[in-house]
């Protein structure tokens, strides 16, 4: 495993709260992956991906199923070793800082990247304003006004006025799409630097995938957004860069394009982009 | 039968569509009583629309009354058929037998009599019904029996104004009105605080293993679960000689309640751990993940996310761990002992318990005696009947949201009654 040390630390980055102090909303963060592999139970699965999140911006994982995407975006907040099994190499800096480095620990690195699944989760046994408090009650932070943080959240996830009147019902009283955005507000709430999505469209109808993408438009200023998607539409509309992953038979996902996304779309270098993009496979 | 129970869900829809026409015509209906003013100044009375008429539904595959004649009728020629040979031809004698070749030949029958009228297939299927619904009819028949049977002896004879007040120190032989001056008071006690103590030791231990075994998963396990399950297997007299061998033999414990509540423990420990479990298991996996990607540590998400998930699932798992000790006999007889005076401190001497009360009284030889312990059996199956249903409450008493993501809730209780399956599913994982 090479770990990295980045240059300029802000601070010590052996220190846990290395990037702890400096988490504020507007202050989004940028992921720089270096030689990221994984391996599920000893099967190598995703190979040496060297990719950069640019902070501020929208970037879009793209690519056939099995070909490493989620597991690479899992990775990048530390849910990837979760999985019994699993394994990694590779450097991953949030802000310069390895957050597979000495002393960071797994659930302070989560808090600043968070994550947003395929399936809506919303915790069941808490009512929708508890759900968006929960990461912070998680971490035991009490926000100087839940009230405030609740509305802040929920509107941005472009949930606040569906819900204002009803923030003592159950999470799972709401519809599909409203559940994720839900899980949205949910995630930005604990003010990370970072979101990943995981597929957040794939079992919502037209109109709430619109809605989702809207929000993930309108957050992108204050935190740095990676998405995985199957839609290629999607990816053309919300992100500003894509990374194309392609498995091929009997070998482990590898980024075989990264770039700005109407350079992926349009004018890609290797063939099979062009290919996935235009619909010819996968 | 299956027809019965598909033909509520089936009109439902058309149903629906009904009662919502009806409602919708309803003031449109009485509109033409406030209306008459209007009439008289010469306006057109508005026309009252028709209620929407909806064509009768029916239900193509509903079970006929040829098919009930066929029931009907194969049942009462077997009757016939069967008394024949078997009082007149062979003069053999017996009730259970006469009724076993009465359905064996009404089974036959059936068969005979669908094949001919309607089809072969039709009739095999048609026996097959009947055997799963006879065989259904006969458990339902057999808890009605036991149910009714104690009733039937118990409540005739039961003194109400002394049974909840009384022990059984005042108990003359001689005494006509003896079941006046005895009462189970002490059984009640011993039992209520024997259980409470059981609950309040083992439930922890259980809803904790059961966290060890799903959620830390951690060294061992696997020995662990198995170990659980050998263990709610293990004879409940086994769990009594065991607290008497290490706690009362080497008098570190007396004969006392407490002693009769670490026995309940030993039983109760592995069937609540296994029905947590089971419930923990259906909290979806992706409300953990959810936890964790918030940056919650392990306890977090297990104490703030995954308990209060599956907290009635608990609560039920709880209460049926109840009613699973409550009635245990075998583990109090050498640790409570049995008393048959009042004793409300459960760590000093011998106390009562209800099973107790039944199993040493309903062999006695006088009448007063058994009637008692009949009593004693009405007053368990009714603590037991009241758990379950508060059970059954806890287990529906669900936020509507939640039926989102636990589907299968309504099956859960019909998953804890039958507990074959969760052992072949629990060993298969």
């Amino acid at each position: 495993m090479t770990t990295t040390l980045p240059p300029a630390a802000p601070m010590d980055p052996g220190h846990p709260a290395a990037y702890a102090g400096t988490s504020t909303l507007g202050d989004p963060g940028q992921i720089d992956a270096e030689g990221v592999c994984a391996w599920f139970s000893g099967r190598l699965v995703l190979e040496t991906v060297n990719l950069t999140m640019e902070k501020s911006k929208v970037t879009a994982l793209i690519g056939p199923s099995g070909c490493g995407k989620s597991t690479f975006l899992r990775i990048l907040n530390r849910m990837h070793e979760v999985v019994p099994g699993a394994q990694l190499a590779g450097s991953v800096r949030l802000d310069g800082v390895d957050i597979y480095g000495p002393g960071q620990r797994a659930m302070e690195t989560r808090r600043h990247i968070g994550m947003v699944f395929q399936k809506p989760n919303p915790f069941p046994a808490m009512t929708i304003a508890e759900n968006v408090l929960a990461g912070l009650k998680f971490s035991r932070i009490s926000p100087a006004s839940k009230d405030d943080l609740i509305e802040e959240s929920l509107s941005k996830a472009g949930l606040w006025n569906e819900v204002k009147d009803r923030l003592g019902e159950l999470g799972g009283a709401l519809s599909g799409g409203q559940q994720q955005r839900l899980c949205i507000a949910r995630s930005l709430a604990v003010k990370p630097r970072v979101l990943l999505m995981d597929e957040p469209c794939s079992a919502l109808d037209p109109t709430s995938t619109l809605r989702i993408e809207q929000t993930i438009k309108e957050i992108a200023d204050e935190v740095t957004v990676v998405i995985v998607t199957h839609n290629m539409q999607q990816a053309q509309r919300v992100s500003d860069y894509c990374a194309f992953f392609l498995a091929e038979e009997n070998q482990p996902g590898r980024v075989i394009e990264a770039g700005r996304t109407e350079m992926i779309f349009g004018e890609p270098t290797d063939q099979r982009t062009f290919d996935y993009v235009n619909g010819q496979f996968g | 039968m299956t027809p019965d129970g598909t033909t509520q869900t089936a009109p439902k829809g058309v149903l629906v569509t009904t009662t919502s026409a009806s409602t919708q015509s309803a003031p449109l209906r009485d509109q033409p009583a406030v209306v008459p003013p209007a009439t008289a100044e010469g306006m057109l009375p508005p026309t009252p629309p028709r209620p929407r008429r909806l064509p009768t539904p029916i239900r193509p595959s509903a079970f006929g009354a040829q098919d009930v004649a066929i029931l009907v009728g194969a049942a009462l020629s077997a009757l016939c058929l069967v008394w024949i040979v078997f009082y007149q031809l062979t003069s053999l004698s017996g009730g259970l037998g006469f009724l076993i070749c009465w359905y064996l030949a009404f089974l036959g029958l059936t068969w005979f009599g669908t094949a001919q009228i309607i089809e072969r297939q039709v009739a095999t299927d048609r026996v097959v019904a009947v055997v799963v619904v006879s065989a259904a009819l006969l458990v339902v028949g057999i808890v009605i029996f036991i149910v009714g049977w104690v009733t039937y002896k118990a409540v005739p004879t039961i003194h109400w104004g002394s049974l909840f007040t009384k022990d059984q120190k005042n108990f003359e032989v001689a005494d006509p009105n003896a079941l006046a001056h005895v009462g189970i008071l002490h059984a009640i006690i011993g039992t209520i605080e024997q259980v409470l103590i059981a609950v309040a030791i083992g439930v922890p231990f259980a809803i904790a293993t059961a966290i060890y075994l799903n959620e830390v998963r951690g060294f061992g396990s696997r020995t662990v679960r198995t170990v659980v399950t050998a263990m709610s297997g293990t004879p409940s007299v086994v769990a009594g000689i065991f607290i008497y061998s290490m706690l009362i033999l080497t008098h570190v414990l007396n004969y006392s309640g407490f002693a009769a509540s670490l026995a309940l423990v030993v039983i109760l420990l592995p069937s609540v751990t296994r029905v947590v479990e089971e419930v923990l298991r259906v909290v979806p996996s992706g409300l953990r993940e959810a936890s964790q990607a918030l940056g919650a540590p392990e306890w977090r998400t297990v104490w703030s996310v995954v308990l209060p998930t599956a907290r009635s699932g608990v609560v039920t798992a709880v209460l049926l761990g109840i009613a699973r000790i409550v009635g245990e006999t075998a583990p109090l007889l050498f640790t409570a002992f049995g008393s048959q005076v009042k004793n409300w401190n459960p760590f000093l001497h011998d106390q009562g318990a209800l099973p107790l009360v039944i199993w040493s009284d309903v062999r006695q030889a006088q009448p007063v005696l058994i009637d008692l312990a009949f009593q004693a059996a009405f007053v368990l199956m009714a603590l037991v009947l009241i758990l379950f249903v508060l059970a059954r409450i806890f287990s529906r008493a669900k936020g509507k949201g939640r039926a989102k993501t636990r589907p299968d809730e309504d099956d859960f209780l019909a998953r804890v009654f039958i507990p074959i399956p969760i052992e072949e599913r629990e060993e298969s994982t």
